[in-house]
């Protein structure tokens, strides 16, 4: 594990934060400007008390804004999100959560497309072949990750195959207890999906952890062509990054764990080396969102380098800024390296302190 | 350190996910255990079939003979534990070490394992009531010109094990001479029995392949039960009730095992007096065939002050005393708990132990933290009537003999000391008792010709109606 910045990294973290700070500035400006931010954060400004686009000049001034609240994210009205530079243009409103409760919800016009345009370049074009098709094998309805991974298939020149998977009802079931009906939802899914491979000449696809296990069960994917899996949506653990890469997958098939969320986009997972012994290390796209591991009792104070703390995500598009932001993760901070000059988060989990109150399903 | 790996199909496997055992005492610790995923226990599980099939190739008196050899094993020998070797001291030692149970129960409930691997053909006898094992082989027999015939119900078995009971590994032991896979599921603190059987089983003979061995998680452990065609629970009211009216999960949860004197019996309890206290106290209360109850018809009052005398005796020991007759909690919290809960519940009555010892229930003694022994007398309605705890505890309840057994509520091993005809009859047509011991026979006691909770052999096969006229086939 890495605990320290090394010493021929230096200068290419400097520059990392010197563009992180440019980029916040930009954000700050554009957010805060009467005529281009979103109604929520200008009506914010109105009663701060303080002036945004005067006092914050670098990406530590961020924490003048305090820790974001989630529950801003939910109801709505959702428009009170929308940028006014962008009020004209086609508006897609991405939930999360909302098994129970009220999901959370953030607008986007074009992000869902940068944010995999940037993924598909860390993509190893052998295992991800372009023009070849995919296969989303992950929630739909009102989810980014299915209209993400649709573009992601289309922006390298494949089609993208989906299944009907409703990840909502899944947890319903679980949490009333009714595992037999959730694991029939869950064949339900994979019987979709096996009709599309048995179709389809499919070399790419995105799955979660629960999924991919359950269709390797029905068959196996290197013997369908399958060339390359993208796995994100719930936890991975280095038992499962192993398991999944021995067993599941076999050597002829790439495996590309990603951790990401409606808030923040997707962070890429660093080439795995032996020396990792199968953890998963992610770093995110910087300058566009950033992931930190603070105190989880001194939410304003980062861990060492391979401390473990809790995740806290600040994502900085024209589209949506959300300072300061407490997920339901934690993990240990990973230093730069010389792929992401920036810092990275290894071995992420849920919070320990929530981890009785999440139920995750198949996604 | 000692690491205990997984077993899948026999063959060791390491996991990234461990967790650690340790010292319940001094916190050293003990061992690393390889943690299983659920994918993996799924996967592994999609063989049943296989492993299955393994075992149909032997004979039920080849497996027996097995069972016997590794009885010896198990006793004797050392056996590989991870990448090491462990000697029969050594499970000893690490058994108390994790559980914080002292030795001389350890040895007692290793003597009860090794016995039902040695008794296994008695065990099979009294478990299938066939005359002939060999009918297992065949598949179909007669008896007295009867046809029967028998299949498996599954392909293998699950099993959930506790952490705190060693001695009730002889349950499911007897399953692999039956020729049913194993798929076991070791409680946190109790990894060493199982692991030591199943290296004793392969040693004597039986295909490592035909044994999975999962420490993991409470969603592994719902895994192991749902993917195995038969399973076994060991566990508290709260797993025993997620799995109850599932047929295929045999339960093992709180047994509220109970002692009945009537009549000669009530009047003549002196002469019983040894017998309730051991039925109470022995293993440190935490069996689910420890007596946990006396219903008596006369002279509760009595009986309770006696028990309370002889067990007020009764203090915290070294782990390795021959003397030692209280467990440590491993977690001081829980010992707390538990004896929080029965004072809660405490109202009219009193702790009788407690008032003659004069100090309190829990205990500390050298940094282990112990629950001592508590009776209480109490009428049939009170709350702590009908209860069962970690630790030598039983209430003493005097009731009308017209009100037994309906009274007694679930049970599972009576025993009753009556002379009273008509009792016993009503205690033979009770559907709540599991076991019914008449006379003085320990609730602890076990006859491996019987049945101790439930029948193996018939919950992992099922009759068929059968006939077979061959010859015109041929």
């Amino acid at each position: 594990m890495s605990t320290a910045i090394a010493p021929e990294l230096e200068l290419q973290v400097q520059a990392s934060r010197a563009a992180l700070d440019a980029h916040v500035r930009e954000i700050i400006q554009w957010h805060f400007n009467p005529d281009t931010g979103c109604p929520f954060w200008l009506d914010w400004a109105k009663n701060a008390g303080w002036d945004p686009r005067k006092e914050v000049h670098c990406y530590a001034d961020l924490d003048k804004f305090g820790n974001f609240e989630d529950d801003w994210l939910r109801g709505g009205p959702v428009r009170r999100w929308v940028p006014k530079a962008y009020a004209d243009k086609p508006v897609y409103v991405f939930e999360t959560g909302g098994s129970t409760g009220v999901p959370k919800s953030r607008v986007q016009i074009n992000d869902f497309r940068i944010d995999y345009e940037m993924f598909s370049n860390t993509l190893p074009d052998e295992a991800f072949p372009r023009g070849s098709d995919w296969l989303m094998l992950g929630p739909s309805g009102p989810r980014r990750l299915r209209l993400a991974v649709e573009h992601l298939a289309q922006h390298r020149g494949g089609i993208s195959f989906c299944v009907d998977l409703d990840p909502r009802w899944v947890i319903k079931l679980i949490k009333r207890g009714e595992i037999r009906e959730a694991e029939l939802y869950k064949q339900h899914c994979i019987d979709q999906a096996l009709t599309i491979l048995r179709a389809n000449k499919v070399e790419c696809m995105f799955t979660t952890p629960k999924l991919l296990e359950a269709l390797c069960e029905k068959i196996n994917l290197a013997k369908y062509g399958m060339k390359g899996v993208f796995c994100g949506g719930t936890e991975m653990t280095p038992q499962f990054h192993r398991f999944a890469v021995e067993e599941l997958l076999g050597p002829d098939v790439y495996f590309a764990p990603t951790y990401g969320n409606t808030l923040m986009g997707l962070a890429t997972h660093r080439a795995p080396a032996k020396e990792d012994n199968w953890a998963i290390i992610y770093y995110p796209p910087a300058p566009r969102a950033v992931l930190e591991v603070v105190h989880p009792d001194r939410t304003g104070e980062l861990v060492p380098y391979g401390g473990t703390g809790r995740v806290r995500l600040t994502t900085l598009t024209k589209e949506t800024f959300i300072p300061r932001f407490l997920e339901r993760d934690e993990c240990e901070r990973e230093a730069p390296c010389a792929q992401y000059p920036w810092d990275g988060v290894r071995n992420v989990r849920p919070f320990s302190r929530f981890q009785k109150s999440v139920v995750e399903g198949v996604y | 350190m000692v690491h205990i790996p997984i077993l899948r199909q026999g063959k060791p496997y390491k996991s990234m996910d461990v967790t650690k055992a340790f010292h319940y005492r001094t916190g050293e610790q003990l061992a690393e255990i390889s943690q299983a995923n659920i994918g993996l226990i799924r996967r592994d599980l999609l063989r049943q079939g296989e492993m299955h099939a393994i075992l149909q190739g032997f004979t039920t008196r080849e497996l027996i003979g097995m069972a016997k050899k590794a009885a010896k094993h198990f006793a004797e020998d050392g056996l590989p534990l991870g990448d090491s070797m462990q000697s029969p001291d050594e499970i000893v030692k690490q058994i108390t070490g994790t559980t914080g149970s002292p030795n001389v129960m350890v040895r007692r409930n290793m003597e009860k394992v090794r016995g039902v691997l040695d008794s296994m053909e008695t065990v099979l006898a009294g478990l299938t009531r066939l005359p002939d094992l060999d009918m297992l082989d065949r598949g179909h027999g007669d008896i007295g010109g009867r046809a029967l015939s028998f299949f498996p119900r599954g392909h293998s078995m699950g099993v959930i094990l506790p952490s705190n009971s060693p001695g009730v590994h002889s349950l499911w032991a007897p399953a692999i001479a039956f020729k049913i896979p194993l798929i076991l599921k070791p409680g946190g603190s109790e990894p060493w029995t199982p692991y030591r059987i199943v290296q004793a089983y392969i040693k004597a003979g039986v295909p490592a392949e035909v044994f999975g061995y999962y420490s993991t998680n409470h969603g592994g452990g719902g895994e192991i039960l749902r993917q195995t065609g038969r399973g076994m629970l060991f566990g508290d009211v709260g797993a025993a009730k997620a799995w109850a009216g599932d047929p295929r999960i045999e339960i093992h949860g709180p047994g509220y095992s109970k002692i009945v004197l009537a009549d000669e019996g009530a009047k003549n309890w002196e002469k019983y007096l040894d017998l309730m206290a051991d039925s109470i106290a022995q293993n440190s209360g935490r069996s689910c065939v420890n007596c946990s109850s006396i219903w008596t018809t006369a002279n509760a009052k009595e009986i309770a002050e006696a028990l309370a005398e002889r067990f007020a005796k009764i203090a915290p020991r070294a782990e390795d005393d021959p003397e030692a007759a209280v467990a440590p909690f491993a977690s001081p919290d829980i010992a707390r708990r538990i004896s929080a809960m029965i004072d809660a519940e405490m109202e009219g009555v009193e702790d009788l132990v407690e008032k003659k010892r004069g100090t309190p229930r829990v205990a500390e003694k050298d940094g282990c933290t112990y629950v001592l022994p508590a009776i209480v007398q109490c009428a049939k309605e009170h709350a702590l009537a009908n209860r069962e705890f970690l630790f030598p505890y039983a209430s003493v309840v005097q009731v009308n003999a017209e009100e037994l057994p309906d009274c007694l509520g679930p049970t599972l091993v009576c025993s009753a000391i009556t002379s009273d005809k008509a009792l016993q009859q009503r205690l033979l047509a009770s559907n709540h008792i599991g076991r019914l011991n008449f006379g003085p026979i320990s609730t602890m006691k076990i006859s491996w010709d019987q049945p101790h909770e439930g029948n193996l052999f018939d919950h992992l096969y099922a009759r068929r109606a059968f006939q077979s006229v061959l010859e015109s086939v041929a």
